[in-house]
């Protein structure tokens, strides 16, 4: 042997000889080849060892050898470009590929967790729930951090990702799924009929496993046959081939999700720009199923040591990568396929023996093993494996089906095992979205059966295992089939081997591991069942069997197997658990896409946005707005420059950017009528030319939206909505319109955007447009409060509105958009000389506060009825229907124990209650305590000079000048005294000034 | 993800170009008659909603094309759209005829009603 012992001398489909490649595993230098994949290289440097188990920590390593590998998980790339829990047998290696193992420390030679290991006999199914229930207060400080630090695999990157991902959508007359023998003789069947064919394959090279495949087809291998067809449907102009691209989930009228690894295995390619990984989102006509079949492990003793693999695996290792996991091996079976592993091991010169559970079969595999004098032992299980860190010898014992318990054994030495416990058809894309399936006794797995969908499902992954019929099947799309001439080995029965009986009892030291990743052993699945977890689901989740990132795609069966067995119940009684997307894990990079930084949301810009930017606008997001918050001034902070703003507003007069504001018009002859159904007070009696504030429940009776809606017309209204409703309430507005009330002539158009909008509030308002010449009577006999105006302020064509949330003298002013900055610049310029300073958002909301004024939204919360705001004057009793009027007449609405809106002082007047925060009947040491309400809005009031809040409390109204307690962390009490709503100027006087 | 077709534009789009409006052809008492309805009444019409494992009917928003509501029948099991229809209209008669439980005493009154 070389100084490689492991990579053959010659041989290997995959790799390129004459190119080495040099990368690192957990810091230490390997080569391989170009073309190898990290698990095929790893193992060619005489490696076995690729991670530890996720509970006991046992040393693991190589099993499958694509997509099914559940083992060998490995965090590839460094710091921010870190990416976890990738399998080995996919990622191909290239030069400077740093990539390391999981879940060990300190090393995965050494590594302390294995230790539970140990302890195993106290880590059964369900563990969690039996060990850290009690003392309760252990969860906190000793159970939580530890299962946290425990459990999970791999690490998450650090920083931000500095690739690009990307999503695509594309249609397709027919998607196929696998690109292996049946998938590329179905591409080419459908492709000859001249429609849209989209073909996914998860591996870099087409052909599926054709290249393990036993037969001919018209005298070439099925390995040249499937070459032959990819080189013929790469040249046609229908056929779009993605490889590298599995297809990760089937949704709802045949919707697809497929998952491209563009850039992972070629720097270059990142290099050049392209994104890491695409996320393709399909939709098809038809959907073909060729995803082919996956091989099941054997539950014997200790079948997850390391350089315990797939028959299948072990054969592609020595095909493709000329590699071989060790020199003396024995193949495990209950079926012909595993024999083309022991020839394919005989070929490249090791030695090898087969142990087969059946105690005969007519297969023509079978036949010839015995004629090439490879030692063949019937009736035979693997009863022990020696080694930890890898395999030193087996025991195999005489078995026949159904017996549990070993009689006679003999010890053989071996350094590897090649098992195969039957196929299972890939399912999942079959049944992700309802699929029915059946049992199938000649597979022992189940088989695609029926499904509402233009769905079909072919060859092996249909249950179709042979050449001759997988290509017959391949060829319903065509509109002429092709015969082909086959030969292919007769295949004998496969028998069922759920349980291979082990030397002493299997909780005594052996393991019959069932999912692998996740640890479960037979022993754990039959625990289950004696302790009720009848249902598959409930089995499922109670020991975590198919549920790591795998999804059970090796382990399923061979569990339902051990359940059928300890039950007594067959397997299709038993049923399997739901199938769900995705197939195989895909990155958080690809879900995002594009859609980062800029591109996550767009922002909504007022016209004022550039000037807020120039004068140091703290921006707050509202919606998809970003607004004002407030505009901190040379050495001001944020508090500070707030108390100013809302001096400003009380004693001189401040200007809003309130173009946010939602803003619909309501026209037509029924456009009074129709605005009586969808508040709860009158606007049919309200004057043209006059404003008035509107309340709006659901039909629930519960607040939804407030503003001011003006009568600019006998038929024609403006409707303000809150900045975050403006596009809830004109949908509403629609529905109403379209579906309940459709005799109404009504237009309903949101014109939000169209208007830029300022509230000029303070003392000198009227001072500040007197002096930009408005066009009509501005005097406050002439324009009183609640009224409207249109004409022309500074030669700018404006609506202005006497409305106030500020409680002071106050004009909303709006123009066209597109005039906005110019009028903003004219109001600025004209309020100069009476101290006009723009003013932000929390301004805007301690104004109000003041005031009592609620906000929809602070003050309530979805449960919070007009009556219990204080507001029940403006629910209508006249009118004889309205949204919300029948259910607020409910008696549990109206009830003496519902939360009632009240103002606060607290007993410090310098502290500030935090939002949200709870009162309670009695404040105590620790909770339970009873909560009695809760604080909506809180602030520092600098007008009152003194904190003040407001809060829905039970009976609030009843509680006047009561004291309550608010509880908060750390132990604190703070107390506040009840009192009215409305802190400044209660007369109301201002408003009118 | 489902395909729709609004009937009032045409246009066809995924569902997420749609805005689901739950079960079709809920009467609002209020409408009617607001000065007489019972708690009960008030309950059904607010929370009370079929749930049927096959034929159901929907109403739909064409959201981003026509800003239309429409009606639906839809195959809860298959997902199949059986037909869409104005929001001020029944079903197909052969889809009246082919519903079961709750829709079927449902369309059966609104015959009777029409008759």
């Amino acid at each position: 042997m070389s100084t490689k012992p492991y990579r053959l001398a010659e041989g290997g489909s995959r790799i390129d000889r004459s190119r080495k490649v040099t990368f690192s595993f957990d810091g230490k230098d390997i080569s391989g080849f170009a073309g190898d994949t990290l698990a095929s290289a790893v193992l060619a440097s005489g490696q076995k060892l690729f991670g530890r188990s996720f509970k006991y920590h046992r040393p693991r390593g190589l099993v499958g050898l694509g997509s099914e590998e559940m083992n060998a998980l490995i965090g590839v790339g460094v710091g921010s470009r870190h990416e976890p829990n990738l399998r080995a047998t996919q990622i191909e290696i290239f030069d400077g590929l740093a990539a390391e193992s999981q879940n060990r420390w300190p090393s995965l030679k050494y590594d302390i967790g294995a230790i539970n290991s140990k302890f195993s006999r106290f880590l059964p199914a369900g563990f969690y729930y039996k060990t850290f229930m009690w003392p309760k207060s252990f969860w906190k400080h000793v159970y939580e951090p530890f299962i946290r630090k425990a459990a999970g695999l791999g690490k998450a990157p650090e920083g931000r990702d500095p690739d690009m991902y990307e999503h695509m959508h594309v249609h397709a007359d027919v998607i196929i799924i696998g690109g292996g023998l049946a998938g590329l003789t179905a591409a080419e069947a459908a492709a000859s009929t001249g429609v849209k064919v989209l073909l996914c394959d998860e591996n870099p090279v087409l052909g599926g496993i054709a290249d393990l495949t036993a037969g001919m087809i018209d005298g070439e291998c099925v390995e040249a046959y499937t070459t032959a067809a990819a080189a013929r449907l790469a040249a046609k102009s229908n056929v779009h081939i993605l490889t590298r691209t599995t297809v990760v989930g089937h949704f709802h009228h045949n919707y697809l999700m497929a998952f491209e690894r563009v850039g992972d295995h070629d720097p270059a390619i990142l290099a050049s720009g392209a994104p890491k990984h695409r996320l393709w989102k399909i939709r098809a006509d038809k959907v073909v199923v060729a995803t082919g079949a996956l091989e099941r492990p054997i539950a014997f003793a200790n079948n997850d040591r390391p350089n315990i693999m797939l028959a299948s695996a072990v054969r592609g290792l020595l095909d493709r990568y000329g590699v071989t996991p060790g020199s003396n091996g024995v193949v495990f079976t209950n079926n012909d396929d595993a024999y083309l592993t022991a020839f394919a091991l005989k070929k490249a010169g090791v030695n090898v023996r087969i142990v087969d559970s059946r105690s005969r079969s007519d297969g023509t595999l079978v036949k010839r093993a015995i004629a090439a004098g490879i030692d063949v032992q019937l009736s035979s299980v693997i009863s022990a494996v020696e080694g930890t860190v890898g395999v030193t010898a087996v025991k195999i014992a005489a078995y026949r089906k159904g017996q549990g318990r070993v009689i006679t054994e003999k010890r053989v030495d071996c350094d590897f095992i090649a098992m195969s416990g039957g196929w299972n058809p890939a399912l999942h894309i079959w049944c992700h979205n309802g699929g029915k399936i059946q049992f199938d006794d000649r597979l022992q797995s189940f088989r695609p059966k029926s499904h509402t969908d233009n769905i079909v499902a072919i060859g092996a992954a249909n249950g179709t295992m042979s050449v001759e019929a997988t290509l017959a099947e391949a060829q319903t799309l065509a509109k002429k089939t092709k015969t082909f001439k086959v030969e292919e080995p007769s295949r004998g029965a496969l028998e069922s081997l759920w349980f291979a009986p082990a030397t002493g009892k299997y909780n005594e030291g052996n393991k019959h591991f069932i999912d692998f990743q996740n640890d479960v052993t037979a022993a754990d699945l039959e625990l289950a069942q004696r302790e009720g977890y009848e249902s598959v689901e409930h089995t499922k989740r109670y020991t975590t069997f198919g549920m790591a990132t795998d999804q059970g795609k090796t382990s399923n069966l061979n569990g339902l197997g051990v359940i059928s067995e300890a039950t007594g119940k067959t397997i299709p009684e038993i049923g399997v658990t739901t199938f769900r997307p995705p197939y195989t894990p895909y990155s958080f990079g690809s879900i995002a896409g594009s859609l980062t930084n800029d591109l996550f949301l767009p922002i909504r810009r007022t016209p004022i946005f550039e000037w807020h930017m120039e004068h140091g606008a703290v921006f707050e997001p509202v919606g998809q707005w970003r607004r004002s918050y407030t505009y901190p001034q040379a050495s001001e902070d944020k508090h500070q420059a707030i108390n100013r703003e809302i001096l400003c507003v009380r004693n001189k007069v401040g200007l809003l950017d309130a173009s946010t504001l939602g803003k619909i018009e309501i026209k037509g002859p029924d456009a009074a009528e129709f605005l009586d159904r969808i508040y709860t007070n009158t606007f049919s009696t309200l004057k043209v030319g006059k404003c008035r504030y509107g309340l709006m429940m659901n039909e629930l009776g519960f607040l939804t939206d407030d503003g001011v809606t003006v009568r600019l017309a006998e038929d024609h209204f403006i409707m303000h909505t809150t900045s975050g409703g403006a596009d809830r309430i004109g949908a509403w507005l629609e529905e109403w319109l379209q579906t309940e009330w459709t005799q109404y002539k009504v237009f309903v158009t949101p014109v939000t955007e169209q208007w830029a909008q300022f509230a000029v509030a303070g003392p000198r308002a009227r001072d500040v447009l007197s002096k930009l010449s408005p066009d009509f009577d501005i005097s406050n006999e002439a324009f009183p409060h609640m009224s409207f105006r249109q004409g022309l302020i500074g030669g700018y064509p404006v609506r202005v509105y006497r409305i106030s949330f500020s409680g002071e003298l106050s004009y909303e002013v709006a123009t066209p958009a597109n005039f906005g900055q110019g009028l903003w610049n004219a109001i600025m310029e004209a309020g100069d000389e009476f101290g006009l300073s723009a003013y932000g958002t929390e301004a805007l909301h301690v104004l109000r506060a003041e005031k009592g004024y609620i906000v929809v939204g602070d003050e309530s919360d979805g449960t919070v009825t007009p009556i219990d705001v204080g507001l029940e004057g403006m629910v209508s009793k006249k009118k004889p229907d309205f949204i919300g009027k029948r259910s607020l007449e409910q008696s549990f609405l109206k009830g003496p124990n519902r939360k009632q809106l009240v103002g606060l002082f607290t007993a410090d007047p310098t502290e500030v209650l935090p939002d949200g925060a709870y009162a309670v009947a009695q404040a105590k040491d620790k909770p339970p305590m009873e909560m009695i309400g809760q604080v909506t809005s809180t602030y520092m009031s600098p007008t009152l000079g003194r904190s003040i809040a407001m809060a829905l409390i039970e009976n609030g109204r009843a509680r006047m000048g009561e004291v309550i307690s608010f509880p908060l962390e750390g132990g604190k009490v703070m107390k506040a005294t009840i009192t009215d709503t409305v802190f400044y100027d209660k007369e109301g006087g201002r408003i009118h000034g | 993800m489902l395909v729709v077709t609004c009937p009032i534009c045409n246009a066809s789009g995924d569902e997420t170009d749609f805005h689901y409006g739950g079960q079709a052809h809920v009467r609002r008492p209020a409408t009617a008659d607001p000065l007489n309805i019972t708690d009960e009444e008030q309950r059904d019409y607010l929370f009370i909603r079929h749930n049927p494992k096959g034929l159901h009917f929907e109403r739909w928003r064409c959201d981003r094309g026509c800003g239309k509501w429409f009606h639906a029948a839809r195959d809860t099991v298959t997902m199949e759209f059986k037909a869409t229809y104005g929001i001020t209209e029944l079903p197909p008669v052969e889809l009246m005829k082919e519903a079961k439980g709750p829709w079927a005493d449902y369309f059966k009154m609104r015959m009777k009603e029409k008759a």
